[in-house]
């Protein structure tokens, strides 16, 4: 009897399916993609069982590092140009078309309004190099509480965000909600991480 | 890499005609070229925003003699100290209560927190105290806390000396 021949066939598999697949999700992650926004501090927020998400627009963040350095944000590049506008009149400091644009990208700083104009003539990649000093927030030199007033009355709608590092001390924290209190600002977000909620109580 | 099948030839000798030839596409490199990107698309973007915690301080009174006095037997205490160590009592500080060390675990504060004493009291306020070394996550995490017992009556309290000298003879023992 002959052998039968089993005919070889080099296997090959058709990836038609899965090209369509990845391509699909790649479409996706792209519309859903929002870039990172490039931040002036890394801060580790601590986790709470906290369910209330953050609006995405009018918010001011103030951002406590673990140096106790504080950082102002607030998003809107139409506030921030009108912002700093009145913060410049208040301070007697004039800023060029040129340095409003530029602030208006920054989305947060931390450096006393005097050197303010120096950040912004930096190039974006200097100016993560530089060690940025905080906003001052103490009482005779309370910057802090003029930006955040001054946010408020350029975009009534802002809710305040504190955004703190887990290894930030209390003193300081509790000086930027003392600040807050004083601008009559009783109402505030703390921004934390997510973490699952004890079901037995 | 496009592959042409090659069809068995016959063998026998015929006319020699065009080879007919499926072309199939390797889709292999295609793939990898997608799933680099998803990987690099997944790692770019910040999927799930942070959380908040809504805080309401209270309003500053205008003038401290307003206040109603706290009553003894409505008020609880907790300390928060250096190291990540948290201290409560009950009562006032001039009574000279007995200063209890607890933890941040959900055995230590919650429990005292949903015990009788605090639950079965609709007039109980806790009263926070952090102490200048405390750090912003026991601030953090002690509200959390309140929250998670759905502790209504709270406040933070800047931190007395009387509360400070209790803490000192709690450790000195």
């Amino acid at each position: 009897m002959p052998k039968v021949k089993v005919k070889r066939k080099n296997p090959s598999l058709d990836m038609t399916p899965m090209v369509d697949l990845f391509f699909l999700l790649v479409t996706f992650f792209m519309l859903t993609a929002t870039a990172r926004p490039d931040e002036a501090v890394i801060v580790d927020t601590p986790s709470s069982a906290s369910e209330i998400k953050i609006p995405d627009t009018n918010v001011i963040t103030i951002t406590v590092d673990k140096n106790s350095r504080v950082f102002f944000g607030v998003d809107g590049q139409q506030t921030k140009e009108a912002l700093l506008d009145k913060m410049a009149g208040k301070y007697g400091i004039g800023f060029t078309e040129e340095e409003k644009r530029t602030f208006s990208l920054l989305s947060n700083f931390g450096v006393p309004i005097s050197q303010l104009k120096s950040i912004l003539a930096m190039e974006s990649s200097e100016r993560k190099e530089v060690n940025q000093p905080g906003i001052p927030i103490d009482s005779t030199h309370n910057e802090l509480g003029d930006w955040v007033l001054q946010t408020r009355l350029t975009n009534p709608k802002v809710v305040i965000a504190i955004k703190g590092d887990q290894d930030a001390d209390y003193p300081t924290v509790k000086r930027v909600i003392d600040i807050l209190q004083d601008r009559k600002v009783n109402r505030f977000n703390l921004i934390t991480d997510m973490e699952a909620k004890p079901t037995n109580l | 890499m496009a592959e042409i099948q090659e069809q068995g030839d016959s063998g026998k000798g015929g006319k020699k005609r065009a080879k007919r030839s499926s072309t199939k596409i390797d889709m292999t490199p295609l793939v990898d070229l997608a799933a680099l990107l998803i990987t690099f698309f997944m790692l770019t973007t910040t999927f799930n925003k942070p959380q908040t915690m809504e805080i309401n301080m209270p309003v500053k009174p205008e003038n401290e003699e307003e206040q109603i006095a706290l009553k003894a037997s409505n008020a609880m205490t907790i300390i928060l100290g250096d190291n990540d160590k948290l201290y409560y009592y009950f009562g006032l500080a001039e009574d000279n209560p007995e200063v209890i060390e607890s933890s941040y675990a959900s055995n230590g504060i919650r429990k005292v927190l949903t015990s009788s004493q605090v639950k079965s009291n609709d007039k109980m306020t806790v009263m926070v105290k952090p102490m200048e070394g405390s750090r912003y996550k026991n601030m953090v995490d002690i509200l959390d806390e309140l929250k998670i017992t759905d502790t209504k009556k709270f406040a933070m309290v800047d931190i007395s000396d009387a509360d400070k000298q209790l803490v000192q003879e709690q450790i000195g023992n």
